[in-house]
């Protein structure tokens, strides 16, 4: 299985949205190759007929019924937020300047 | 003795009989925690008022003759990923530093129900992340063996709270072994339900096709006696088990008679060999020959997968992991962080800086992991070959369970480890759940219970009992037979031979 590179890293680091320093990166990369590579025994256990897992009960399509149930007030609801204005989240720009 | 000493049931049956009060009791386990968590540092928050206030109410229903349950004003710890309502709840995260939820864990509000005291909240790796409890943005916990020694992780906090006696009970949470492990390192006792068979509603999730809660205590009767208040069917969580729980509190007490006749008893061939602590496996062998001695018959099984388990874990769990935590986007909740000297910043920008000033290394390294397993193709030769590792080891628990009733391994490789021994080695730190990790991926339900101290440094070692799904009663059975057994030899619990920690350096 291929090694992991810093670059690759920074990407990765990209898609999940952390800013991570030069000095993580240095460090990730070599640390990521290898928990990668002690996982690359598991490739070829398992053949083409085995069927997935992807979780350890056959539980499909809970449902409840369709009523009205409480729930948080807006209060609540908005009590761990960062900033709140007009019972509202208030968050940074979403569009660039250009927009 | 020191009324922090008791079980769970035995201070139950003194508040019966009317000879002790829950706010004594409550009031006692404050002390406890004021005197000894300095050293331990097992708490992230004590809230002495709210469980006194508790305890008193619970003393007033008994006065008129009223009890919420057989554990109504014995006081419990609770795992800071559980959402307690008015409590912080932090994960052990810098980014939810401060946290308070607005509702209760299911877990939690059948503890408010069942009227158990909640005394606070304890600490844990970052998210789950870790088997020492070292991962915790806010420090350690310390073994109350050896406060040089990690408590086992990621429910560090739990089990050095019931080893130090501050407090009777605690609720844990495992993944991969974050109830079990600890348990077996400070020499307490730890269940793993069958998955789907405790509410995960109000957990904050790990990695939800494998997290479980479950029940932390010195005794096999306590932890049957409090997952009888957690478990059972919850509507909001939808992978709840709608099934009614066998009797836990009644096989815990048919088990402590000691009688094992007919039990078939599995060893697994691949949890031994290189890498074992001769010393575990001396307890471990010790333990089974108690199970023949008292009428059980043993035979080897083997798991030929289990061997992949650790790799099959290491990229389920991130993948899962990785997408649970893009809800800490610094929105909603939680910890924002503007990039310095950035007023201007888009919400994009302020989730990056926010995640990296928030995440601790082992989160971070375990999002871009999962981040690379699940992306674009990589997916099948990692996360899609892991869920089919999956199923074959579902199939070697299967054929384990034709043969025998329970399978048994010890539940931890070593001892406990010094603090900073395994810090900056991921795959030692890992190693350390490799015979934890397939219950979870099966979703079986497992126990851990102290097997006696390691003849190499004097340390607790534990034994694992895993049953079928849904057969938690058999844990239960073996787990209070087994404890039953080695009380006698022992002439008392594991837990009288630690360190008193009086005085203990903070």
């Amino acid at each position: 299985m291929p090694e992991i590179t810093r670059d690759e890293v920074a990407h990765l680091a990209n898609l999940a949205r952390i800013d991570l320093s030069d000095a993580e990166l240095d460090q990730l990369a070599p640390q990521l190759s290898v928990i990668l590579e002690s996982v690359a025994s598991i490739s070829g256990v398992a053949g083409d007929d085995v069927p997935p897992t992807s979780h350890a009960l056959p539980l499909t399509n809970v449902f409840r019924e369709d009523v009205n149930t409480p729930c948080l007030t807006p209060e609540q609801a908005l009590a761990g937020a960062p900033a709140v204005d007009q019972q509202r989240f208030s968050v940074p720009r979403i569009l660039g300047e250009e927009a | 003795m020191s009324i922090t000493r008791r079980t769970a049931a035995e201070i139950a049956d003194a508040l019966a009989a009317g000879e002790t009060t829950s706010v004594e009791i409550t009031r006692a386990h404050i002390d406890r925690i004021a005197q000894v968590d300095g050293a331990v540092h097992a708490f992230l928050h004590v809230d002495a008022a709210g469980a006194l206030e508790q305890a008193a109410a619970s003393d007033a229903r008994r006065a008129e003759g009223r009890t919420l349950s057989p554990l109504d004003g014995v006081p419990i710890a609770v795992k800071d990923v559980l959402a307690t309502e008015g409590l912080p709840t932090t994960c052990g995260s810098k980014i939810l530093e401060g946290w308070v939820p607005p509702y209760d864990a299911t877990v939690v509000r059948r503890l408010r129900e069942a009227g158990l005291p909640i005394l606070g909240k304890t600490n844990m790796d970052e998210f789950a992340m870790g088997s020492s409890t070292e991962h915790s943005a806010y420090g350690p916990t310390h073994n109350p063996w050896d406060l040089d020694r990690i408590p086992g992780g990621s429910g560090g906090g739990s089990a050095a709270a019931v080893a130090a006696f501050e407090a009777p009970l605690a609720l844990g949470t495992d993944t991969g072994g974050s109830i079990r492990q600890p348990g077996a390192v400070t020499g307490t006792v730890g269940h793993k339900p069958t998955y789907g068979g405790v509410s995960r509603y109000g957990l904050v999730a790990l990695a939800n096709s494998l997290d479980q809660v479950g029940p932390v205590t010195r005794t096999v009767l306590d932890s049957a006696l409090l997952h009888e208040v957690i478990g059972g069917h919850d509507p909001l969580d939808s992978t709840s088990v709608d099934q009614p729980l066998p009797s836990l509190v009644e096989a815990a007490r048919r088990g402590a008679s000691g009688d094992l006749t007919g039990l078939r008893v599995g060893v697994i061939t691949e949890l031994s060999g290189d890498g074992w602590q001769p010393g575990v496996m001396a307890r471990f062998q010790e333990s089974v020959d108690l199970l023949v001695k008292a009428g059980a018959e043993v035979v080897e099984v083997s798991c030929p997968t289990f061997v992949h388990a650790l790799a099959t874990y290491y990229l389920i769990l991130p993948a899962e992991a990785s997408s649970n935590l893009a809800k800490f986007d610094a929105m909603r909740y939680g910890l924002r962080v503007w990039p310095e000297g950035r007023p201007d910043a888009s919400a994009e920008e302020v989730m990056r800086a926010t995640r990296d000033a928030g995440f601790g290394d082992e989160v971070k390294r375990r999002i871009i992991l999962g981040t690379y397993a699940l992306s674009s193709g990589y997916y099948d030769a990692y996360y899609g070959q892991a869920q089919k590792v999956r199923t074959l080891i579902s199939r070697d628990f299967d054929a384990a369970f034709a043969k025998a009733d329970v399978l048994v391994s010890p539940t931890a490789p070593t001892t406990a480890f010094r603090l900073g021994e395994k810090l900056d080695d991921p795959i030692a730190m890992y190693l350390n759940d490799l015979a934890t990790i397939p219950a979870n991926l099966a979703g079986v339900p497992g126990i851990s219970v102290p097997s006696g101290l390691a003849d190499e440094d004097g340390l607790p070692a534990g034994f694992q009992i895993l049953a079928p799904a849904l057969a938690d009663d058999r844990c239960y059975r073996v787990g209070a037979a087994l404890e039953a057994l080695l009380h006698d030899q022992w002439g008392g619990s594991l837990l009288d031979k630690a360190p008193a920690l009086e005085g203990a350096r903070p």
